[in-house]
């Protein structure tokens, strides 16, 4: 296990996809949280986020902030990383390779995951660091109090932010060694997350009381509610409290396992060939 | 000793399509293994099932002597049907990411670029590479165990024919160094000379198995002397009818080529004008056509 998670993290390490992948979040993370809001304040004009008050992009703030974007965005993206790094191997024909090496299938799969675990983690970290940078900078211009959370709240925060992102990143690798592809497995997830989920939130959900009950089941809103129990803002497409915080972190806990599981079986028991 | 490779009744079935049909094959330790058999013949079918890519639907597989399972595979090298790497790495990347799985030490990674002549090429990225490089870091890699025994189906595919005789001699001293060796091909000529047995298979089912020299069977004589007939009668008379067959203008005598001198002597003596007398070694492939023609009708 401890072989095929370190392959895998050479793997992914060396590969100019996850970067890409992780430069983006970093990016979008920080200019749709931090950027356009600040243009807003400073500029003193209307437009989106415009409710946003300086206080709310503060240090102070900087768990909530950093989970914001866990239901849809940040979420689509590790759920592409999760279809490459599973659906990759499938691409490229490589799972034989990797599977007559001496490691069982179990092992190589839970190695797989280990290493994506610790890529979304990083990439989170990533994102609660350039979010603290981008705060911190904020306050000094607008010479406000640097105050920071609790290390406390920080841990908590990041705890979920990681639950969540690995639920989304497995959401894509469970995808992936379903259709035993990459492309299929990215589109499908993409429309999940960016269409039908807020389709279903915005404008069934109110109508059809049954879907608003089934709602709070799918993992998007569980997410959203999940961040919004630690501070993200409900502005943000996703962020809901449709349940609350406890619940949702079980319910995306669940979706987890239930994913890895999924996964694991099929890839254990379906023929490479 | 126990065998490094054995199934019984071996069977991978899709849908209607038997592509291996209760296969019982044996391959000895310390031999070169040849199978053989035409494109779809389900050589690569059978290869997988032994390395557990490919669940059978019915048989066994052993590996010296061990059902299948974790770290059975761990001394077995495998190149199943193509290389398939990871095209933004390096050869010798590839083979690193490789060497973690295997749990072998990275001081292999040279040693098996280099048994392959593709050092100089090994920090290039994978994808780069052509086909014939592609192919010689998929056997660099089946080698990075240190194998005691090597799995390769169809090695010289995509190499050029300097490429084919350094794989073959590749194969040739892996074998003297005790390693086994299971090779498959579509082509007889193109693994007899490494292989210590073949086995022939054709739709799933294994028709031949023994030496080249046993399947080729004894070669006999190839007599052209004129006139054709009354040779063809002096022939029969010496060796039993059942031994001669008029062929394309010429005799074919299925007697012991030592025995040259001899009928040579004989027809001359009986005043024949012999024109060419030589071992009527068959052709490698008309065998393995006619044992495949055979095994299909048998079948069918
Ligand atoms: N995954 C599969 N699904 C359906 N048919 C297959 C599959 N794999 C192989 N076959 C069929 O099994 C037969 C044997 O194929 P293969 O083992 O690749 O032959 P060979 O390697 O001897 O050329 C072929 O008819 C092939 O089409
Ligand atoms: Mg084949």
């Amino acid at each position: 296990m401890w072989a095929s998670f370190r392959a895998e993290l050479v793997k992914l390490t060396r590969r100019p996809a996850a970067w890409l992948l992780a430069v983006v979040t970093v990016v979008l993370a920080a200019t749709f949280t931090y950027g356009f809001p600040y243009a807003g304040i400073a500029g003193g004009t209307d437009g989106p986020y415009s409710d946003r008050t300086l206080p709310m992009l503060l240090p102070d703030r900087l768990v909530g902030n950093s989970l914001s974007g866990l239901p849809v965005f940040f979420g689509a993206l590790v759920l592409i990383l999760g279809v490459l790094t599973a659906g990759g191997e499938y691409g490229w024909g490589t799972w034989k390779t990797v599977f007559t090496q001496g490691l069982s299938r179990r092992e190589v799969y839970v190695g797989k995951l280990l290493a994506l675990a610790v890529a979304v983690l990083a990439i989170l970290l990533a994102v609660f660091a350039s979010g603290a940078a981008c705060s911190m900078l904020i306050a000094l211009v607008e010479t406000q109090p640097v105050r920071w959370p609790s290390v406390g709240d920080l841990a908590v925060g990041i705890a979920a932010g990681w639950l969540i992102a690995t639920m989304w990143a497995m959401l894509g690798a469970v995808l992936a060694i379903a259709l035993r592809a990459v492309a299929l497995p990215v589109g499908l997830g993409l429309v999940w997350m960016l269409a039908v989920q807020n389709l279903l939130s915005g404008l069934v959900a109110p109508v059809l009381d049954w879907v608003a009950t089934v709602q709070q089941g799918l993992p998007g809103p569980n997410a959203g509610s999940l961040v919004a129990a630690l501070g993200a803002p409900t502005d943000v497409p996703g962020v809901a409290a449709t349940v609350g915080g406890g619940q949702a972190a079980v319910v995306v806990a669940a979706y987890l396992v239930a994913f890895v599981l999924i996964g694991g079986a099929l890839l254990t028991r379906r023929d490479v060939g | 000793m126990t065998l490094p490779v054995e199934t019984e009744g071996l069977t991978k079935r899709y849908g209607a399509l038997t592509a291996v049909d209760d296969l019982h094959l044996t391959v000895r330790a310390g031999e070169v293994y040849g199978f053989l058999g035409p494109n779809g013949a389900g050589k690569t079918t059978a290869l997988r099932m032994l390395l557990g890519l490919v669940r059978p639907s019915a048989g066994t597989v052993r590996l010296f002597g061990r059902p299948p399972g974790a770290n059975q595979l761990a001394r077995v090298g495998a190149l199943i049907e193509g290389p398939a790497f990871y095209p933004y790495l390096s050869g010798r990347e590839n083979l690193r990411v490789l060497a973690h799985y295997a749990r072998v030490g990275t001081d292999r990674v040279e040693l098996v670029l280099d048994l392959v002549n593709l050092t100089d090429r090994a920090d290039d990225r994978y994808a780069g590479y052509s086909l014939g490089m592609k192919q010689r870091l998929g056997v660099a890699a089946a080698l990075l165990k240190d194998p005691r025994l090597l799995i390769l189906d169809e090695p010289t595919n995509g190499l050029d024919p300097v490429g084919m005789a350094d794989m073959r001699t590749l194969i040739r001293r892996l074998g003297a160094g005790g390693c086994t060796v299971l090779v498959s091909s579509h082509l007889l000529g193109e693994v007899e000379q490494v292989c210590d047995r073949v086995g022939v298979v054709s739709r799933g089912r294994l028709i031949a198995e023994g030496s080249v020299a046993d399947l080729r069977g004894s070669p006999g004589l190839r007599v052209l002397a004129d006139p054709l007939d009354e040779a063809a009668a002096r022939v029969r008379a010496l060796v039993g009818a059942e031994r001669v067959r008029v062929v394309d203008g010429g005799l074919d005598v299925a007697v012991e080529p030592e025995r040259a001198a001899w009928l040579n002597a004989e027809l001359v003596g009986a005043g024949l004008a012999v024109r060419e007398l030589r071992s009527g070694e068959r052709d490698l492939e008309q065998v393995f056509f006619d044992l495949i023609e055979k095994g299909t009708t048998d079948v069918g």
